[in-house]
C-alpha cells in the first residue's frame, strides 16, 4: 500500500458505510440500485463486497491445480461415452388390485381440501397422481384462497413426503406401539375419573375445527377438573384483546380491502403475512389493475418498523421505531377528531407529523370507504384505538367488519401458556398432553418450559417431527399429516370447509380427532367417522348423503361463514385510552428496541424442515437459510456494524449470538428478528441454521422490547443471500411512474433510458416470428400487482421438480430457482422504494442462448418457446454465460434428492435432471401439452385460459397471465398491448415473449416536495 | 549387404497394412451390427413375465378386444394395466386352480399388485402419450407388431428416437383410418400413400418433431 489512490481505498473499506453515506448525499432522481454497496459504488467497495459475499470469486475458493486439472480433464475424455453403454434398468408395472372407480393412470385428479395456518384454513385443490398428492393449487371456491395459494400451502406437500418426519410411537425413547399408549392412558382411566381428572392438562395449538372444539368439549365433560391450555407462538392478540377494549366482547375484525380506497396500514404486513393474506392482497390489488384509460387507484400509507413487503407496496410509507408507533395512532386519533391529547411529548419529529397530517387528510376524504389497518401484533390499545378511529370515519359495516373468532379458546394463548406454567409450578399439572407446537423451542424464555416439563410425571406429545419438546416427553405419538387425515377448519372469516386425506398416513400417525377420541374413551373410532358424526344434521341439503358429498367437493360449506356482528362501543373510550397511555413511562430514545415476528418463509419454526421454504429468498433481505438481526444502515452506522458482523443481542440478561444484516429503508434505533430458526432437533435441514429469538423473547414483550444491546463479537460466515446475483449498472429492468403522469401520458409516463428506437436492422422480420403457427405462448406480469410474497416461487418449484441445493451452494450463487423474484430499490437509503419484478425465462424470440450452444441443446420449438433439451446438454454453460436475464441454472452437483420417500413429491411429467445439465422455466410445458393433447383429442382449439402456469395459478393478485399471442381475443394480447407494457432489455433485440406491465405509484398529493425525513 | 527382405515381402507388407484397413472397418460394422441387433434393442425376444400371459390365446382364440385390458388407451398416456380384479371376472369362473394363475390369486389374497416387466419402456425424459397417437390413426400394430400372434410377449419395434422420427416425418406412411386402430390384422392397402395423405389431412395431423414434443 505505498500509492495514495490506493491507501484511499483502503480508508473506505475501513469504512464503508462513510462512503456509502457521501455517495446518498449525491443521489437525485430514479437511479435505482440492486443493493446497499452497489449504491455505494467504489472499487474499495466493491473489493469489500467481493470479500463479503465472495460468491464472485467463488470459484477460486477451491483452487484445482494445473496437473490436476490435466489428469482430471485426461480422465473425462477418456471414459467420455461410457456413460451411453448402460442398459436400460429393468422397470416393473404395478397395476391396481382393484382399480377405484375414475382413476385413470396418466391423469391427474384434484381434491378439495384445506390447509391450516395458526390454525386457521386456507381451502386448496391438491392434485393427485395415481392417489399420490404431488401439488397444491388454490380452490377458487374458498374465501382465503380465491383459486390462489401462498407459499406455505405449496410447500406443505414436502413436509408431507419429507423422511425425516416421526415415524415411531416411544415410550420413555423406546419404540413402542399405539396399543401400548391406549392401555397405558386407559390404566389410569379409572383413577382420572375418580378425581374428575384434577391433574390432567391438555395443550393445543390454535384450533378452528368444530370437530376438536366439540371433542375438547366432551373430554373436559368427562373430566371437569381437567384444563385445556393453547399455545401459538406466532399468535397476535391484538385484535381481539382490542375489542373487547372496545366493545366489551371478543370479536374479530376481518378487513374488506376490495372495499377500501385509502388504507393506513399501522405495522401491519397485511399483503404478504397470515392466514388471510390472499383475500386482502387479492382486494387491495382489484383496486390498482392500470390499464390503459383507467384513472383513479387506490392508496396505501404505511407505518412499519421492519421493511416488509406491503411496506414495499405502500404509496407513502414511514418507517417508525415500535414505541412510536402507537404515537402516531394517537396523532391520527388526534387529528381525526376521535380525541384530543396526542401531544407534543410523543417524540414525533416535525417531518413524521406532516405524512401523519396527509394520511389523516386521506382518510378523512374518503371517510366509509377508507381503512385504518391495525397489525395484529400491535397492543389491544392500538386496536381498540383503530377501532374508535374507523367508527369514527364510518368504515364499519364497509372496509372492517367484526366477527365472533373463528378460533377457539381464550383469545390470548401466550396467557394461556403462562397459567399452565404457573399450574405446574404449583405442583397441579400430573399429566401433560401435548398437541404438536413444539412448546419447549418456542415458548417464551422466561417460562423456561423445558425444565418446568420435568416437574410433570406423564409427558404426552404428539407431533409430525421428534423436535425440542419430543426429547422431553416420555410418551412420543408420531402425528398424521394434514393431507393425511379427515379434519376440518374454519378460514378467517369463520367458512368451514372438510379436510380430506389424499393419501394414508405414512407413518401410522394419528390426527388429533383420534388422539382425543382415545383421550375420551373411545379408542380406534375412524378419523373419517368422527368428523362426520359432528357435522351429520349441520349441513344444508335433503339428503344428508349428497349434502356431505357437496362439501367434500367443493372444499367449502355453504353459508358457513360467520355474520358480522356491530356491538356499540364504549364512548368514553379514546379517554380511556389516553389516560392508561399518560401513565406509561414513554421510552429512552436513545436505547435500542427489538422487534419479534415470525420468519416469512419458515414461519414460527414449524416450516424449519422445509428445503423448499429455507431455500426461499425472504422478501426485502432476500436471505435464505438463515434469519439475521436486522437494522437501518443509519442505526449500523452509529453502531459501527456491517453485514457479515456477528452480534451478542442481549435483552434483559438473555443473550443469543446473531448476524448483521444491514436492511435499508428499515427504521432506525431499533432491530427486527425473526422467530424460528436456531433449532436443534426435528430434522438436518432445519437444524443449525440462524438463532433462535425466542431465547430472549419473554411473555412481557412478546412482539417489541425496550433495551436491547448490540454488542460486535467478530465477523462471521458470509449469509446465503440471494440478492447479489445481479448488478443493475447503467440498465432500467423494473420501471415504474405516478399516477398522475400515468393518466396524463400513459405511453411515456416511465422514463426509459432506452427509449430511442430499437436498432431493427439485424433482424429485419422483426418479432413474431411464429405468426402462422396456431399456438405460441407469451406471458404478461404486472408490476403493479406483484406484492412479492414468493407463492409464485415456490409453485414453480413444487411444478418443476427444482431442487433444493442448501446454504453452502446458495453462497455460492449455485441456486436452481426458475423463477426469482429481483428486488429493485429507488431513492435515497432511508426511504427507499423497492419495485419487486418476477424473472424468468423470457423465452427470447431471437434467443442469445441458442447461438452459442455448440450442441443444440436449447433451440425454438414452433409454439415460440424457447426449449431446453436436457438428453442433449452437455453442460457448456456458454447459455448461460449469453443469457441476459441470467435465468438459466446449471446443475453443478446431484441436486436431485434420490430419497424413496421424498421421490413420491416429485411431478411425473417433468424430468427430474442430472448432474451436468442446464436447467430453466419452460413456460410448464406438461401443462401445455396436456392442454394441447386434450384439444386434439377432443378435436378442438386450445380454449384461452386451458393453460396456466403454476406460477400463474398460485399468484393471489394474479399478477401474471399467461395464453396465446395468436388469439387476438386472449387476455394477454390485451395485456401487451397496454400503453405501459415493455420488455426487459428489448433494446438488444432479444424480442422477449414477457412483458412487464410498468409499476404505478400513487403517492399523496404534495408528498413529493417534502422528502426530508428529518 | 543383401537385401534383407525377398522382394515379395513389399507386397506382404502392403497386403498386411490393407488387411488391417479391412479388418478396422469390419470390426466397426460389426460393432455398429451388434449396436441394431435384436440383444442390443431387446427386441423379438419374450420378456419373462410372473405370468406366461399368452395375448395369442387372448386375442385370438379368445376374441378380446384390446381395450378390455388396455382401458385407457384412448384418453390417457399410458394405456391401462389390467387390475388383478380384471384377470377375475374370467378367472374366478374358469382355470380357477391352474397353477400358471397362481400369482394372479396370490395377488388377489394378499392385496399386492402383480410386478408385470414393462416391455415397452422409453427413457425417463422421453413423454409419449398414447390417446392422441391412437386418435390420429396410428394402429396399436404399427407400434407393438401382430400382438395377437405372441404367445408370450415381446417388443417388435426398437423405440429409438430415429424409429419415432421416421413415422413423425412422413406420417402419411402409417396412419390409418380410425375404424381400424384395434384390427390386429389390418393390412396397408396399396395405395397407402394415397389414403395417408386423404387421413392426414382429415385428421389435422401435423408433423411434430420439435425437441419439445417428447422432452420436457
Amino acid at each position: 500500500m505505498t500509492d495514495a489512490p490506493q491507501s484511499a481505498h483502503q480508508t473506505a473499506t475501513d469504512d464503508p458505510v462513510e462512503a456509502l453515506r457521501k455517495r446518498l448525499g449525491r443521489l437525485r432522481g430514479r437511479e435505482l440500485w440492486h443493493a446497499i454497496e452497489e449504491l455505494a459504488e467504489s472499487p474499495a467497495l466493491h473489493r469489500w463486497f467481493e470479500e463479503t459475499f465472495p460468491r464472485h470469486s467463488a470459484a477460486m475458493a477451491e483452487a484445482v491445480n494445473r496437473r490436476q486439472f490435466i489428469q482430471l480433464a485426461a480422465a473425462s475424455l477418456a471414459l467420455a461415452g461410457l456413460g451411453g453403454c448402460t442398459s436400460q434398468p429393468r422397470e416393473h408395472i404395478l397395476p391396481y388390485v382393484n382399480q377405484p372407480e375414475m382413476v385413470v393412470p396418466g391423469h391427474p385428479r384434484q381434491y378439495a381440501t384445506a390447509l391450516t395456518l395458526g390454525g386457521l384454513a386456507r381451502g386448496a385443490l391438491v392434485e393427485t397422481h395415481t392417489e399420490r398428492p404431488t401439488k397444491i393449487e388454490g380452490n377458487p371456491l374458498h374465501p382465503a384462497s380465491l383459486g390462489a395459494t401462498d407459499l406455505f400451502m405449496q410447500a406443505d406437500v414436502l413436509s408431507l413426503y419429507d423422511p425425516e418426519r416421526a415415524t415411531s410411537y416411544l415410550r420413555g425413547g423406546v419404540l413402542s406401539s399405539p396399543d401400548a399408549f391406549i392401555s397405558d392412558y386407559l390404566r389410569e382411566w379409572d383413577a382420572l375419573r375418580a378425581n374428575g381428572g384434577a391433574g390432567l392438562r391438555l395443550l393445543t395449538g390454535a384450533i378452528s375445527s368444530p370437530t376438536l372444539t366439540t371433542q375438547i368439549q366432551r373430554w373436559l365433560d368427562i373430566f371437569p377438573a381437567a384444563r385445556w391450555h393453547w399455545h401459538e407462538p406466532a399468535h397476535g392478540t391484538g385484535g381481539r384483546l382490542g375489542a373487547q377494549l372496545a366493545f366489551g366482547r371478543d370479536l374479530q375484525p376481518v378487513f374488506h380491502t376490495d372495499a377500501a380506497e385509502v388504507i393506513v396500514a399501522l405495522d401491519a404486513d397485511f399483503l404478504t403475512h397470515g392466514p388471510a393474506m390472499i383475500p386482502q392482497a387479492r382486494g387491495f390489488i382489484d383496486r390498482r389493475r392500470m390499464r390503459a384509460g383507467t384513472t383513479t387507484m387506490n392508496r396505501l400509507h404505511a407505518i412499519e418498523s421492519n421493511y416488509t413487503a406491503t411496506g414495499a407496496m405502500a404509496d407513502e410509507r414511514l418507517p417508525l421505531r415500535p414505541a412510536r408507533i402507537p404515537a402516531a395512532a394517537r396523532y391520527l386519533a388526534d387529528r381525526l377528531g376521535v380525541a384530543s391529547g396526542g401531544g407534543d411529548d410523543d417524540g414525533l419529529t416535525p417531518f413524521q407529523r406532516r405524512w401523519l397530517d396527509r394520511a389523516a387528510a386521506d382518510l378523512r376524504a374518503h371517510a366509509g370507504r377508507s381503512l385504518l389497518l391495525a397489525g395484529e401484533y400491535q397492543p389491544a390499545a392500538v386496536h381498540a384505538l383503530a377501532y374508535a378511529i374507523n367508527q369514527q370515519l364510518g368504515n364499519f359495516g364497509t372496509t372492517i367488519t367484526m366477527i365472533p373468532p373463528p378460533l377457539t379458546g381464550t383469545p390470548d394463548p401466550h396467557a394461556s401458556l403462562a397459567e399452565l406454567a404457573e399450574a405446574i409450578d404449583a405442583g397441579e399439572v400430573d399429566t401433560l398432553i401435548m398437541l404438536g407446537g413444539n412448546p419447549v423451542y418456542s415458548a417464551p424464555a422466561d417460562l423456561d418450559l423445558g425444565n418446568r416439563l420435568l416437574k410433570v410425571r406423564q409427558r404426552v406429545y404428539w407431533s409430525l417431527y421428534h423436535d425440542e419438546t419430543a426429547s422431553y416427553a416420555n410418551w412420543f405419538l408420531p402425528a398424521a399429516h394434514e393431507l393425511e387425515g379427515w379434519s376440518d377448519a374454519r378460514a378467517f372469516d369463520g367458512s368451514a370447509t372438510i379436510v380430506q386425506p389424499l393419501i394414508a398416513p405414512l407413518y401410522n400417525g394419528w390426527t388429533p380427532h383420534e388422539l382425543l377420541a382415545i383421550l375420551a374413551g373411545e379408542p380406534r373410532v375412524p378419523g373419517q367417522e368422527l368428523i362426520r358424526r359432528h357435522w351429520s344434521g349441520r349441513l344444508d341439503g335433503e339428503d344428508p348423503e349428497e349434502a356431505w358429498r357437496r362439501a367434500l367437493h367443493d372444499g367449502i360449506i355453504a353459508n358457513s361463514a360467520s355474520h358480522p356482528e356491530m356491538p356499540p362501543m364504549a364512548t368514553d373510550l379514546p379517554r380511556r385510552l389516553f389516560e392508561a397511555w399518560a401513565r406509561e413511562q414513554p421510552a429512552a430514545p436513545e436505547t435500542l428496541e427489538i422487534i419479534f415476528r415470525p420468519d416469512p418463509t419458515i414461519w414460527d419454526g414449524r416450516y424449519a424442515n422445509n428445503g423448499w421454504l429455507q431455500e426461499c429468498p425472504k422478501p426485502m433481505t432476500r436471505l435464505t437459510w438463515s434469519n439475521a438481526a436486522l437494522i437501518a444502515p443509519a442505526t449500523a452506522d452509529r453502531l459501527g456494524l456491517a453485514n457479515r458482523d456477528i452480534v451478542e443481542l442481549e435483552l434483559d440478561g438473555r443473550v443469543v449470538e446473531a448476524p448483521i444484516w444491514v436492511l435499508a429503508g428499515h427504521a432506525p434505533d431499533c432491530v427486527t428478528v425473526h422467530l424460528g430458526y436456531g433449532r436443534r432437533l426435528g430434522g438436518r435441514v432445519g437444524a443449525g441454521h440462524g438463532f433462535s429469538a425466542y431465547e430472549i423473547r419473554a411473555t412481557s414483550n412478546l412482539w417489541q422490547a425496550i433495551g436491547a444491546r448490540l454488542r460486535r463479537i467478530k465477523t462471521g460466515p458470509p449469509l446465503a443471500a440471494a440478492q447479489y446475483q445481479i448488478q443493475q449498472g447503467e440498465r432500467e429492468f423494473a420501471l415504474q411512474g405516478n399516477l398522475e403522469n400515468f393518466r396524463d401520458d400513459p405511453e411515456h409516463f416511465i422514463h426509459l433510458h432506452h427509449a430511442e428506437e430499437p436498432v431493427t436492422d439485424l433482424y429485419p422480420e422483426g418479432a413474431g416470428l411464429f405468426k402462422n403457427e396456431p399456438l405460441s405462448w407469451g406471458m404478461s406480469i404486472d408490476l403493479t400487482a406483484c406484492v412479492g410474497c414468493n407463492a409464485c416461487v415456490v409453485a414453480c418449484v413444487a411444478e418443476n421438480n427444482v431442487p433444493v441445493v442448501g446454504e453452502r451452494e446458495v453462497v455460492r450463487g449455485r441456486e436452481m430457482h426458475w423463477l426469482r423474484i429481483d428486488h429493485y430499490i429507488e431513492g435515497p437509503a432511508d426511504h427507499p422504494a423497492t419495485i419487486f419484478q418476477p424473472m424468468l425465462c423470457q423465452h427470447c424470440e431471437k434467443a442469445p442462448c441458442e447461438y452459442v450452444c455448440p450442441v443444440k441443446a436449447t433451440v425454438h420449438d414452433e409454439m415460440g418457446l424457447n426449449v431446453m433439451v436436457y438428453n442433449r446438454c452437455i453442460g457448456t454453460r456458454y447459455c448461460s454465460n449469453n443469457c441476459p436475464y441470467k435465468v438459466r441454472r446449471f446443475n453443478f452437483l446431484s441436486y436431485a434428492n434420490e430419497n424413496e420417500t421424498r421421490a413420491l413429491q416429485y411431478n411425473p411429467d417433468v424430468t427430474v435432471r442430472m448432474r451436468g445439465v442446464m436447467e430453466k422455466c419452460t413456460f410448464c410445458i406438461q401443462r401445455i401439452s396436456r392442454a394441447r393433447i386434450d384439444a386434439k383429442n377432443e378435436g378442438r382449439p386450445v380454449r384461452d385460459g386451458e393453460v396456466t402456469t403454476a406460477c400463474q395459478s398460485a399468484c393471489p393478485t394474479r399478477a401474471i397471465e399467461f395464453g396465446n399471442l395468436n388469439d387476438p381475443e386472449s387476455r394477454v394480447v390485451a395485456l401487451k398491448q397496454e400503453p405501459h407494457a415493455y420488455g426487459v432489455l428489448e433494446e438488444l433485440n432479444t424480442f422477449p415473449r414477457i412483458s412487464y406491465l410498468a409499476r404505478v405509484r400513487n403517492p399523496a398529493p404534495a408528498a413529493e416536495e417534502d422528502v426530508s425525513p428529518s | 549387404m543383401a537385401q534383407l527382405f525377398h522382394r515379395s515381402a513389399n507386397s506382404v507388407f502392403r497386403l498386411t497394412l490393407l488387411g488391417l484397413v479391412l479388418l478396422v472397418m469390419l470390426a466397426g460394422l460389426a460393432w455398429s451390427q451388434w449396436l441394431q441387433s435384436d440383444y442390443i434393442m431387446g427386441t423379438n425376444y419374450p420378456i419373462i413375465q410372473p405370468i406366461p400371459f399368452s395375448h395369442q390365446h387372448h386375442v385370438l382364440d379368445d376374441g378380446l378386444d384390446c381395450r378390455y385390458c388396455h382401458a385407457t388407451v384412448e384418453i390417457s398416456s399410458f394405456a391401462g394395466m389390467p387390475s388383478t380384479h380384471v384377470c377375475m371376472t374370467c378367472h374366478s369362473q374358469i382355470w380357477t386352480d391352474s397353477p400358471m394363475l397362481a400369482p394372479v390369486r396370490e395377488s388377489l389374497l394378499t392385496r399386492r399388485p402383480i410386478p408385470w416387466v414393462r416391455v415397452h419402456d422409453l427413457p425417463d425424459f422421453t413423454y409419449f402419450d398414447h390417446s392422441v397417437h391412437v386418435n390420429k390413426g396410428i394402429g396399436c400394430s404399427t407400434c407393438h407388431g401382430r400382438v395377437d400372434m405372441m404367445p408370450l410377449i415381446w417388443k417388435t419395434e426398437t423405440l429409438t428416437m430415429r424409429w419415432c422420427l421416421d413415422c413423425h416425418t412422413q406420417p402419411e406412411l402409417f396412419v390409418r383410418p380410425r375404424e381400424e386402430i384395434f384390427n390386429m390384422e389390418y393390412v396397408q392397402p396399396a395405395d397407402q400413400l394415397e389414403l395417408g395423405t386423404r387421413l392426414v389431412r382429415e385428421y389435422g395431423i401435423r408433423s411434430l418433431t420439435q425437441c419439445s414434443t417428447c422432452h420436457r
